[in-house]
């Protein structure tokens, strides 16, 4: 083989240089056109919904009237289906992750059900919908409650949930682990005072992601039969009762509601197109509500981080 | 620390679950058709202000049938309803006991619709719909000349409601023959949004909704008149036409089926008195044809009797008027 002259290794380089831009202006177009979609989608609704943006608009009740529409009942509704969808789904899902990765003997059960968490994560959301409605509306008699909903979308991020767990306690090193049972400690020890505090960063994330999910999911609680016209709210703890008593502090649970993207969902289809004012404005404040949950995401991780020395 | 936390997190849980059978105020509950939706909406929401929000509504969309199933299973107090009671649910509502008074509330005119700028149609006939919906029509009636060769070699554009609706339901058996028998080749949509959009955008394009649709984009749209096979004029909908019966076969009665057990409620018979005595008003500014009120008070007097039962015996009538309609509860 000749060997090659000054000329030729030059184009090679050329040729390759080319290349490395070639690809760098694909990806700062990909990441470009990616960004102008969410900006141009966060924008038109603003920019659409702005006249609704009043404090009435939070504080009213659903109405025929559009100017007159509000969101009240369906922002508590999403807030307190997500409360619920927390208590249930975090404790359950990081235990799970925990025991998968810390106790649980490597066998063929332990593999099936590391299989089927990572299935579950891809099934489609209205499967869980019609799962739940057999389940907890019909059998436990939740009916179509904020605690119906509030356990599909538990069930519906758990897998989320127990697989950012298990990544987390993954990332920590062994090192730890064995330095903790050198000294002594059990392995609850080492659970409790290493394994959760080094992995609680990535296990956050995890859950508000997965609650960021839960919260524009629509097609899970249409099925389990979440309401429209909704012009009340659940009962506040021991607040009083139309015709004697007061509330208990769980009566909440039970009470019927409705959430955003039902509302949106219900004022783009109405045939006054003032609504659609108000589809936008309720969409961007869903907008707000996901992305203020992922910044709240990025921050404790980054807090968290800060805190672990090894 | 964190596991006193998670402790108590699922001891809050384990409460929840337990406390959860306790007490629940009255709450009258609503399910069933959209396209009654917006007047039981607006009934619930003048009531609820009426009451100063001591007696709480709900009101969900589930569509008729959907509501039925609910209705028939002892799940809510009344449903919503834009065809008549079935058979079939009627058996249901039977095995469960469950006992209701039909009460209609108001007509709906099912709209053609066309371009603003469409210059050659003016009126249809039931026969040229017939030609352009039914099933045969699949893939072999795509121009306009075709339907009718006075009109002009220009691509048809179909606009319609989805299959699941109530709507597709009477429109396929008005103007075909038969429930839900169409071609499948045209934009289907439950969001009849998406059907205003399309037609207001193509010359070419027909499109069918309801009436309040149409009512609230008369500019993007036209209404096309059909011709009526009873006189052979052809009309246009509207509110008096729908009133003096001329604009048939596209008229329809749209019903609530209340529960007769939730009548002993107080509450419930409350929310149905005030029903039926602000319908009209508020029917209107839905854009819905109020009934006359003498239907009203009929509809309260078969409460006071306690008349059960449907007087369409399970099947879905096409065209019948308002007069038939309030002779028919009448004899009830």
């Amino acid at each position: 083989m000749k060997p090659l002259t000054t000329e030729q290794i030059r184009a090679v380089i050329a040729k390759g240089k080319f290349r490395d831009n070639l690809f760098k202006a694909i990806g700062v177009f990909c990441l470009a056109f990616a960004l102008l979609v969410i900006v141009a989608l966060i924008a038109d609704m603003l920019l659409k919904g702005a006249e609704r943006f009043t404090l009435d608009f939070f504080l009213n009740f659903a109405s025929r009237r559009a100017t007159q529409a509000g969101i009240l009942s369906a922002w508590v509704g999403s807030l307190l289906v997500m409360l619920v969808t927390a208590l249930a789904a975090v404790p359950l899902g990081v235990a799970a992750g925990l025991y998968l990765e810390e106790y649980a003997k490597r066998n063929w059960i332990t593999n099936i059900i590391e299989i089927n968490v990572t299935n579950l994560a891809a099934v489609p959301s209205i499967v869980y919908g019609l799962l739940a409605l057999g389940i907890f509306v019909y059998m436990f008699g939740f009916g179509q409650s904020i605690l119906s909903a509030g356990l599909t979308l538990a069930l519906l991020i758990l897998p989320i949930i127990i697989v950012a767990t298990r990544e987390a306690i993954r990332a920590i090193p062994a090192m730890i682990r064995e330095g903790s049972m050198a000294v002594g400690a059990t392995r609850w020890q080492t659970c409790h005072y290493h394994i959760i505090p080094y992995a609680m960063p990535g296990i956050l994330t995890g859950v508000i992601i997965g609650l960021a999910r839960a919260i524009g999911e629509t097609a899970p609680i249409i099925t389990i039969g979440a309401l429209t016209f909704i012009a009340f709210l659940p009962p506040v703890p021991f607040s009083e009762i139309d015709g004697g008593g007061s509330a208990g502090l769980f009566d909440w649970v039970m009470s019927p509601f409705t959430v955003m993207p039902i509302q949106i969902f219900n004022w783009t289809s109405r045939p006054d197109p003032a609504f659609e004012v108000n589809a936008a404005a309720a969409g961007f404040v869903l907008m707000v509500m996901v992305l203020s949950m992922n910044a709240v995401a990025i921050y404790l991780r980054y807090k968290m981080r800060k805190n672990i020395k090894w | 620390m964190l596991n006193s936390k998670l402790v108590s997190a699922l001891a809050v849980a384990g409460v929840a679950l337990i406390g959860a059978q306790s007490a629940q105020a009255q709450v009258i509950k609503v399910d069933g058709s959209s396209t009654v939706y917006p007047i039981t909406e607006a009934v619930a929401e003048e009531f609820q202000k009426a009451k100063k929000n001591a007696i709480k509504v709900t009101v969900g969309i589930s569509g008729t049938g959907g509501g039925f199933k609910k209705f028939c299973r002892d799940e809510t107090d009344f449903s919503n309803a834009s065809r008549p009671i079935t058979k079939s649910e009627m058996e249901l509502c039977k095995a469960a006991g469950v006992e209701y008074i039909e009460m209609p509330v108001a007509f709906d005119a099912l709209t053609v619709v066309i371009n603003p700028k469409n210059a050659f149609l003016k009126q249809a006939t039931v026969a040229e719909m017939k030609t352009l919906w039914e099933p045969a029509a699949q893939g072999k009636i795509m121009k306009w000349n075709q339907v009718n060769p006075a009109w002009p070699d220009a691509p048809v554009k179909l606009f319609g409601a989805g299959a699941d609706s109530g709507t597709f339901e009477y429109f396929t058996e008005a103007m075909v023959g038969k429930a839900k028998s169409s071609r499948g080749d045209y934009t289907a949509s439950e969001d009849d949004n998406v059907l205003v959009q399309g037609v207001s955008r193509d010359v070419n394009a027909i499109g069918y909704f309801g009436y309040a649709y149409y009512a609230e984009n008369t500019a993007k749209l036209k209404a096309l008149a059909i011709v009526n096979p009873k006189t052979g004029k052809a009309v246009e909908p509207s509110a008096a036409n729908v009133e003096n019966g001329t604009y048939a076969p596209l008229s329809r009665p749209i019903f609530i089926y209340v529960k007769a057990k939730s009548l002993q409620k107080p509450e419930v018979r409350e929310f149905i008195e005030f029903y039926m005595k602000n319908a009209a008003a508020l029917i209107k500014e839905v854009k819905y044809v109020p009934l006359p009120a003498a239907a009203y008070t009929g509809n309260l007097e078969h409460v006071k009797k306690n008349k059960i039962g449907t007087v369409f015996g399970g099947v879905n009538e096409i065209g019948i008027t308002i007069e038939e309609l309030m002779k028919r509860e009448a004899k009830m």
